[in-house]
């Protein structure tokens, strides 16, 4: 239905305004106070428009790890590096793998085929934290606590991706595939050329997802990085909330907080493109 | 160039059997039209020359060797497809050269060989296009010249026409045909379009579930159709068919007409008669009652049956006959070398 009076195009609008400010004033506030410094934050009312204490607060929160007398920490920096790369390597290895099992399950025949497929789909019920204990148990066996090896690989099979790539092939005709037989093509060959090609919108709009799965990752970091060195940001901001009666430097947290909000944001932009078209359209 | 055989196969999907004992020979150069309803095993059959699928009994032979057990680029053979299967992120140039890509052939020799099928098929200004910007007509063109530029010893075609529209369906059919006369490439064609069967084959096999009806040239199998199924199959409106009963040169119809015939069989028989062999005679043998007039202009169909009898019966009379014929009684007559003839029991032709 779309509606044709002025009324009706002022009211929607109206709407989605207030839903837009609602979803914003607290990100905003969050990025006033980082801008303030410690007394203004603690004294009422909250400021509400921007100080001047910016380059201040995000230069110790990003080199410094926060300021004298307020517990110390890893600067943010180390740990934005180490978020990323657990989380482009949780976001790259989940569609390779996903890509690949994909891929044998709908395009060759083997036996037990639909026996791995429902494994595969099974896992789905199985998520990091209700198998935490054992995979725990696993990557301390192997020596691989306070790494970015164990960060990523107990979280990189993904059902999810798998399920979705396989109903994508599934949707490519099955002529497209007897044509590049015809032309000569090896399977392999047919999954670089042609079949990832094909799903360049699907890797992207996944891609967007799992980086922000992977970014946001909490249980599985707190547990098996005990090294300031390895710490996710996630983690860090975390520690950075006071408990019981200590004080925290909010400005810094709170500059913490906006820095670890921009990677996956960078990540939304960057991707928007390819993501929308990916969950609209295929090309085929 | 080169002579593709089938000898004695046999396909089966499981428990089913879709081809059965099914031998052709394919000259060189020639193009074959395989006709026949859907489900008959027509494109089975295309599939497994290609190397598609296996034969599950029974050789195919390309040029005197064996390919059975060939992958479908070994054995050298390039298909057409009814949805084009062009790859949807590559341009026209890059969906014609990627065959010649994987066969390691150098730069220079693709870029001159894609030209000339370009030029061909008219696509010179179209090479940097992807598939989704081009028509319908222009992507048939972009798949055939897939298939050109391999420089395949047999072309496959597996209806390429059916996703166009009547008027380009028209226009292509000549083009592959004016196509295959210049290159003189083997080439197999599947339709269920007879019309297309008739105007592209040099000879045409009529299938239906899993056997060959018919091998022929068109107007021998229009003509002279072998089986019943072939008769009823090729021509439109379809051949009327009469029960009748011979004897000695006679035929009693079901309503008592006697029709002469040079045939000495004895027995149940089915009388084909043609619906274009009908002419308006007084004297005419055949008598009408009229029960629906068509026009469809250069022609028209009068529907009816048969008198004193319940068997349709289609003519198809040049020119306008008016309406107020409906109702009414004609007399139709008709060449007798026109008369067919099928054995009531084998559904094999007599005369």
């Amino acid at each position: 239905m779309v509606e044709k009076k002025k009324s009706g195009y002022w009211l929607t609008h109206a709407g989605l305004i207030i839903g837009v400010l609602f979803i914003f004033f607290p990100v905003w506030l969050t990025f006033v106070a980082s801008t303030v410094n410690q007394e203004e934050i603690i004294n009422p009312p909250l400021p509400l428009w921007p100080g001047t204490e910016i380059f201040e607060n995000y230069y110790h929160a990003l080199f410094k790890g926060g300021r004298e007398g307020y517990g110390s920490n890893e600067p943010v920096i180390n740990m934005l590096i180490n978020s990323s790369i657990m989380a482009l390597g949780i976001t790259i290895g989940k569609i390779a793998i996903s890509l690949l099992s994909a891929f044998a399950i709908v395009y060759f025949r083997f036996p037990f085929r639909k026996t791995c497929f429902w494994l595969i789909f099974m896992t789905l019920m199985l998520p990091v934290e209700v198998r935490i204990v054992p995979t725990y148990e696993v990557v301390a066996n192997l020596n691989l606590l306070n790494s970015y090896t164990g960060l990523i690989f107990p979280l990189i099979a993904s059902a999810t991706a798998t399920f979705l790539f396989r109903q994508f092939f599934m949707t490519i005709p099955d002529e497209m595939v007897e044509a590049a037989r015809m032309d000569g093509c090896s399977p392999m060959r047919f999954f670089k050329d042609i079949l990832i090609p094909i799903s360049k919108t699907n890797i992207a709009a996944l891609f967007v997802i799992l980086f922000i799965y992977g970014w946001n990752q909490y249980l599985w970091p707190l547990l098996m990085t005990t090294d300031p060195d390895m710490k996710t940001i996630v983690i860090a901001l975390d520690a950075m909330i006071p408990a019981g009666d200590d004080f925290a430097h909010w400005p810094t947290v709170m500059a913490t907080a906006m820095l670890a909000m921009l990677p996956p944001i960078a990540v939304v932009i960057g991707m928007q493109k390819f993501f929308v078209k990916g969950l609209l359209e295929s090309d085929k | 160039m080169s002579e593709i055989k089938l000898e004695n196969l046999k396909k089966s999907f499981g428990k089913t059997e879709v081809i059965h004992d099914l031998s052709i020979d394919v000259k060189d150069g020639e193009l074959i039209v395989i006709v026949g309803p859907s489900g008959c095993g027509k494109s089975t059959l295309l599939r497994m020359v290609a190397g598609l699928e296996d034969a599950n009994q029974g050789n195919i032979l390309i040029d005197g060797k064996k390919v059975n057990e060939l992958e479908p680029m070994e054995r050298n053979i390039a298909m057409v497809f009814q949805n084009y299967a062009l790859y949807p992120h590559m341009t026209v140039f890059d969906n014609m050269a990627y065959g010649l890509k994987i066969a390691k052939i150098p730069k220079e020799e693709i870029n001159s060989r894609v030209q000339k099928a370009a030029d061909i098929l008219e696509l010179g200004q179209l090479l940097e296009r992807k598939p989704n910007q081009l028509s319908g007509g222009q992507r048939q063109r972009v798949a055939m010249g897939r298939a050109i530029v391999r420089n395949p010893v047999a072309f496959l075609f597996d209806e390429p026409l059916s996703n166009l529209d009547a008027k380009l369906r028209v226009q292509m059919r000549l083009e592959i045909k004016k196509l295959q006369t210049q290159l003189k490439t083997t080439s197999l064609y599947v339709t269920h379009d007879q019309v297309e069967a008739m105007t592209l084959a040099d000879r045409m096999i009529v299938m239906n579930q899993g056997n060959v009806e018919h091998i022929g040239t068109p107007l021998e199998v229009y003509t002279k159709p072998k089986t019943l199924f072939t008769a009823q199959f090729i021509g439109s409106p379809a051949m009327n068919i009469l029960s009748g009963d011979c004897q000695k040169g006679q035929i009693s119809l079901s309503n008592g007409t006697t029709l002469k015939t040079n045939s000495n069989h004895s027995g149940k028989v089915n009388v084909g008669l043609r619906p274009e062999d009908f002419i308006m005679d007084d004297n005419g043998l055949i008598k009408l009652k009229v029960e629906l007039v068509e026009l469809i202009g250069a022609n028209t169909l009068i529907h009816g049956k048969l008198e004193n009898s319940n068997e349709v019966l289609v003519a198809s009379i040049a020119g306008v006959i008016s309406e107020d014929k409906v109702g009414k009684n004609i007399n139709l007559a008709f060449k007798d070398d026109k008369l067919h003839l099928f054995n009531a029991n084998t559904d094999l032709r007599i005369n």
